[in-house]
């Protein structure tokens, strides 16, 4: 093989591999993408049950149940429009409240039953999930990251 | 006066650097030569400046002075030493300081330091860092004056981000930044060779130490990272594929990649267009990160309009640099003298296959991250990518390209047989069979990815070790060494990594103190819970006493602090690492019943998660100064161009 067609080949092969990681990536990204659900849409859509996806409102104040374990939550999230019952067993992060935004990870069970793997807490003061952002939830301190 | 001193310095650092660039570029014309000498001392004088800016900042946070705007809203005077001084760059301006001090320093250690360059070619990467920094300092004055003075200085101080108030922020940082922007070196280069048509062997060896120094502090950088969040954030992890980890671990797989095909360039003189290309992209994807995470575009496409000034610019400087790098790319590289070319089965064979999967990673890491934003500001939708998606992608890519580690060592350069490369790797070959066999025996039930990943992590130890065989100790070279003992790093990181996914256990309950409950192998006595006061919070602390058989009981303290300037609770984890893993406790709220949630993990070898990322920044060095100790020989033999092309 001449050193022009070598290059040419090895061209074609990265080329070929980037289109491969492209396509791959997209083919995962339909089935992991569209991962963040608000409880209208969660009614809207039916989500497939068992899949992972979060879900992401506000908690509904006065929701707010403890289990005799101590260890487990019950609590309804809510965007105004549509309700989800969650259930949460875990430390919950600090700004986990009622009447305040929340992110969970995990599950439905049940149509409009789900069932949390993990509270997303934030890495700092400032962070917050994406799609909480800009709905006037969450917001806390003035500090600058 | 001192800040005022700071922002001067700052404006002479960025005329300096503007100076660096003309003179650079000045010197590349003919009867230029004259030029290159004065652009040495520039290019220090800047990065002195720089660093006189940065030390003024630091002096300002350490006295908490509140006159100045960053300080009273990023600091306090109740804030600990430690963080005061290290609080300097724990806010966005400070650290985008920090980051053009090291694009500072980093100019001056290329002027000062690089000998082996041909004359042009520096002339021109000294040019090019200049114009990189003067973009950098534009950054800074213009959208993120760190010195900016209020006019009624407030009588306290917001306080500082009490989730970084931890020892990690002295380190991991700098560390990291270090890594990003040492980077820069890379790409001017990348650019310089470039200009002046010059790729070949004695390019790629100037090139390769920068490229290792960047590259070993970025692995310690991610590293520390990684550990810090895993027992800051007390959710036990320690990689959740956030976009903030995903900004530094797109540069380090870019850098590895390059690392691995500038090594090819200079032992073969093949992969010249790739090698300059990996080079562009490694500190693009630096800035990329920065741009991520300094823009503000992560905590929501929103951030923009929070402050559209600062991401459009760090956008504009993105486009221009990576733009301008690219251009030049597409216009030179077709006149740079062709390569070597190679057989398939051979060292730099399998080298090319590493970089192919390492820029597939690279490009699925990229997508993930980016597609969120691009679908946010396309279509309005907001959507998340998360851990599944990444471990889906980049997790059986990672594992081929681990198999790929075992053989690749074993082949020889220029042309190999693969029946002989078989017969070298098949003790390695058989342990992983042998290792395949016993942990299916031990522990029957693994998922897949911690199953292959425990199989190959012994394979490839085995494997990294191999290239030592029968040789003399004392005989084999540095950078054999570096090889053998980053290759070795790589197979203990991905034992700990599985190791964790497959036998972590895992205890949550809310106990009574005076109980003990149970997790792993160990029973925890549940002994007492405390207020405890701290410098500037409060504590409320569990003591925990753990026994396992008849060692000796560890004691650990895990708490809640309350901050109050700024209001915010944090959970401390207590952690104690035994040689065989690491017990991990959480205290959380207290329940009905004069209960406490506790939440208790057993994580077999995590440890050798970060051992074996040490081990590679490790192995890093080691190659560092295998090739950086005096070898003359091998400079004079090479004089930039071709010999065989």
């Amino acid at each position: 093989m001449k050193a022009k067609n070598q290059r040419l080949v090895l061209a074609l092969l990265a080329l070929v591999a980037l289109v491969g990681a492209v396509l791959l990536g997209m083919s995962a990204l339909k089935d992991q993408a569209s991962y963040f659900y608000s409880p209208s849409d969660a009614v809207r859509d039916h989500v497939e049950l068992g899949r992972t996806v979060r879900l992401g409102g506000m908690v509904e104040k006065g929701s707010l149940r403890r289990e005799p374990d101590g260890v487990t939550i019950d609590f309804r999230v809510t965007d105004g429009a549509a309700t989800v019952t969650a259930r949460y067993t875990g430390i919950v992060p600090d700004l986990f409240r009622e009447g305040s935004g929340v992110v969970a990870e995990g599950r439905f069970t049940a149509p409009g039953r789900f069932a949390a793997d993990t509270i997303l807490a934030k890495h700092d003061e400032n962070y917050k999930p994406p799609e909480l952002a800009g709905n006037g939830m969450h917001e806390t301190g003035s500090l600058k990251r | 006066m001192i800040a005022e001193a700071g922002l001067a310095a700052l404006w002479i650092a960025a005329m300096l650097a503007a100076l660096q660039a003309f003179l650079g570029l000045g010197s590349l014309k003919a009867g230029g030569e004259e030029l290159l000498r004065a652009v040495r001392p520039v290019a220090v004088a800047q990065a002195v400046m720089t660093l006189g800016a940065f030390a003024a900042l630091m002096w300002l946070f350490y006295s908490t002075d509140l006159s100045v705007e960053l300080v009273a809203e990023d600091s306090a005077s109740t804030v600990p030493t430690l963080y005061r001084i290290a609080g300097t760059w724990g806010n966005h301006e400070g650290s985008m300081l920090l980051w053009v001090t090291i694009l500072a320093i980093a100019g001056a250690a290329v002027a000062l330091l690089e000998r082996r360059l041909p004359e042009r070619t520096l002339a021109a990467t000294i040019a090019a860092q200049g114009v990189i920094a003067l973009g950098f300092f534009a950054f800074l004055l213009f959208s993120s004056n760190p010195f900016a003075r209020l006019d009624i200085a407030p009588a306290e101080g917001n306080g500082f981000n009490p989730l970084l108030q931890d020892p990690g922020l002295a380190f991991h940082p700098p560390t990291l930044y270090v890594g990003y922007v040492g980077l820069s070196v890379a790409f001017s280069f990348a650019v310089g060779a470039l200009l002046t048509r010059d790729v070949g062997p004695a390019f790629a060896k100037a090139m390769r130490p920068w490229v290792l120094g960047a590259w070993v502090f970025l692995t310690l950088g991610i590293t520390a990272g990684s550990y810090w969040a895993y027992y800051e954030l007390g959710w036990g992890g320690w990689w959740f594929w956030d976009p903030t980890e995903n900004a530094s671990l797109m540069p380090w797989l870019a850098a590895t990649a390059l690392l691995h095909s500038v090594t090819v360039l200079a032992t073969r003189d093949g992969l010249r267009a790739w090698t300059v290309m990996l080079a562009v992209v490694a500190f693009s994807m630096s800035m990329v990160g920065t741009f991520l995470v300094r823009s503000g575009i992560l905590t929501s496409v929103h951030a923009f309009a929070l402050d559209p000034k600062r991401g459009a610019f760090i956008l504009v400087l993105l486009a221009l640099y990576i733009g301008g790098a690219l251009a030049l790319f597409g216009a030179r590289i077709a006149t740079v003298a062709e390569g070597n070319r190679f057989d398939p089965v051979s060292r730099e064979g399998a080298l090319v296959i590493n970089n192919l999967l390492l820029s597939v990673i690279l490009a699925l890491v990229l997508i993930g991250t980016l597609y969120p934003l691009a679908a946010e500001s396309m279509t309005g939708e907001k959507l998340s990518v998360g851990p599944p998606y990444f471990n889906a992608t980049a997790g059986p890519l990672a594992l081929i390209l681990v198999a790929v580690m075992a053989a690749g060592p074993a082949m020889r350069w220029r042309r190999d047989e693969i029946v002989a490369v078989a017969r070298r790797i098949a003790i390695p070959a058989a342990l992983t069979v042998i290792a395949l066999v016993a942990i299916l025996l031990l522990a029957p039930g693994l998922r897949i990815l911690p199953l292959l990943g425990l199989t190959l992590a012994a394979g490839v130890a085995a494997a990294s070790v191999a290239p030592l065989w029968k040789r003399n100790l004392r005989r084999t070279p540095l950078f054999t060494w570096g090889m053998v003992m980053a290759h070795l790093g790589a197979a203990v990181s991905l034992a700990g990594m599985a190791s964790e996914s497959a036998f972590t256990k895992e205890t949550l309950i809310a106990a009574r103190p005076g109980e003990t409950v149970s997790v792993g192998p160990y029973a925890i006595r549940f002994a007492a819970v405390d207020p405890v006061p701290g410098q500037n919070f409060t504590a409320v602390q569990a003591t925990l006493i753990a026994t396992r058989g008849s060692a000796d009981p560890i004691t650990l303290t895990p708490a809640q602090r309350t901050f109050d300037n700024p209001p915010q609770t944090t959970s401390e984890s207590a952690i104690a690492t035994r040689w065989d893993g690491q017990l991990y406790t959480v205290v959380g709220e207290p329940v009905p019943g004069g209960r406490w949630q506790l939440r208790l993990w057993w994580k077999p070898f995590v440890t050798l998660i970060w051992l074996g990322g040490a081990l590679i920044a490790i192995g890093g060095a080691l190659s560092l100064l295998g090739r950086s100790l005096p070898r003359r020989k091998v400079v004079a033999e090479s004089t930039g161009f071709a010999r065989f092309g």
